[in-house]
């Protein structure tokens, strides 16, 4: 059946035929390969988006279901020449080693301080405890966004 | 596969039947769909059901999430939703979907069994009201029928004074529960045990809950037998999350605990 979303601002149609997950159709039908494909069984958070104003995981949405929705993906937050202060403050910090869970990383914390603009260390944490980083960089992630909450700029 | 998106629960019970998956945050359902284990033919989508979103007083809509219970629930209900998966699961998941799926290790179920909940389950005819024992059928069984859909959570009109949620698991957070608890407790002394992921079904602990019941002001040696007889009515298997003896030995000393934090 032909479905109907906004996706970062631009409306999209699909053709789905299957229970497949909104994150196959971002990625395979929409071009969209900054939500990553891991665990799909929601543990490892890589393929976090933003659905109609909640924080999920689009490898458990079915694509069909989304139909009329809103999504918000890692490519609709920030541009190269102007990042998202999120972004900006992972980079700075050193936030990103192999880089395949920071897409995910990213779209969590963006959805925090939207909520929260001053979260402390546990509130970053907590707010964080769905995404997996396999190198086991959290160390600089949560100071990157500590930094980002304390204000502390470039 | 044909998918339908009904606003209404009438319109929701009109594509129900034999082989229909109902689809509520997709949190347990899209990961069958992933792992090859469930492909179905037709789904119905319960997101934009409003009715199942409604909370009035004590009758909490099948289709509130997991979010909204942690923030607006009653104490250890709250607690257990704390503990629900990470939160984009709890953004998704809901407590209609968490009785739908009835894994034995359901976060949610505990305090259900504790405070004797029950299950409204409408169909097209009728309205039925299933104490939480009668609902709960075995591992991932219910009474539901494919013609009828989980409405709401009904909560007796009092709760008890004193509640506590317990967990335990190889992590705090987006862990499957080893051993899950409520424990309640009146200031007459009256005192629920319940324990999920120790038994096809979430279980009370009758015999613990009637030894400490008696006692006003229980002693250590009250604790200890209380946690003994816990362990000893739950039935655990060992499985790949855990052993049949820690399960046991853990059932026990959280129910402990949480009795403690309730005398605290």
């Amino acid at each position: 059946m032909i479905i109907g979303l906004i996706v970062n601002g631009e409306r999209v149609t699909a053709n789905v035929s299957h229970a497949g997950s909104l994150l196959d159709l971002l990625r395979d039908d929409l071009g969209l390969p900054g939500s990553k494909n891991a665990c799909e069984q929601g543990e490892c958070g890589s393929c976090s988006v933003i659905l109609d104003g909640d924080l999920v995981c689009s490898c458990l949405v079915m694509a069909v279901d989304a139909e009329g929705s809103t999504v918000v993906t890692v490519e609709g937050i920030g541009e190269a020449d102007s990042l998202h202060p999120v972004q900006e403050a992972m980079h700075r910090a050193g936030a990103v080693q192999c880089g395949f869970c920071t897409p995910g990383f990213v779209v969590a914390a963006v959805d925090l301080f939207a909520g929260n603009p001053a979260p402390s260390a546990n509130e970053i944490k907590e707010a964080l405890a769905g995404n997996i980083c396999r190198c086991t960089g959290y160390g600089a992630i949560v100071r990157a966004l500590e930094n980002l909450s304390h204000g502390v700029g470039p | 596969m044909q998918v339908y998106h009904p606003t209404s629960v009438d319109e929701a019970l009109a594509r129900l039947g034999e082989g229909v998956v109902p689809l509520s945050g997709g949190t347990d359902v899209m990961v069958e769909v992933n792992s090859g284990h469930l492909d179905p033919d037709r789904v119905v989508g319960l997101r934009r059901v409003g009715e199942l979103k409604e909370w009035d007083g004590m009758r909490i809509g099948a289709g509130v999430t997991w979010r909204r219970i942690e923030r607006e629930g009653p104490k250890a209900l709250a607690e257990a939703a704390r503990t629900v998966g990470s939160p984009q699961i709890r953004n998704a998941g809901t407590i209609g979907g968490n009785l739908g799926t009835a894994s034995p290790a359901g976060d949610g179920h505990p305090f259900l069994a504790a405070v004797d909940a029950t299950i409204e389950l409408v169909s097209s005819d009728a309205v039925r009201t299933l104490p939480w024992k009668d609902f709960f059928l075995g591992v991932k069984k219910t009474a539901r029928r494919d013609d009828e859909l989980i409405a709401a959570v009904r909560l007796p009109e009092t709760l008890p004074s004193r509640q506590a949620f317990g967990k335990i698991g190889v992590r705090n957070a987006m862990v499957i529960a080893m051993v899950n608890c409520v424990v309640t407790r009146e200031d007459d002394g009256v005192t629920t045990v319940a324990l999920g992921s120790v038994a096809p079904t979430p279980m009370r602990a009758t015999r613990a809950e009637t030894m400490i019941s008696s006692v006003r002001a229980p002693s250590e040696t009250d604790l200890a037998e209380f946690q003994r007889l816990v362990a000893e009515e739950v039935r655990p298997i060992t499985d790949h999350r855990s052993t049949e003896d820690y399960r046991r030995h853990g059932a026990g000393v959280l129910a402990r605990r949480l009795l403690e934090r309730c005398l605290g």
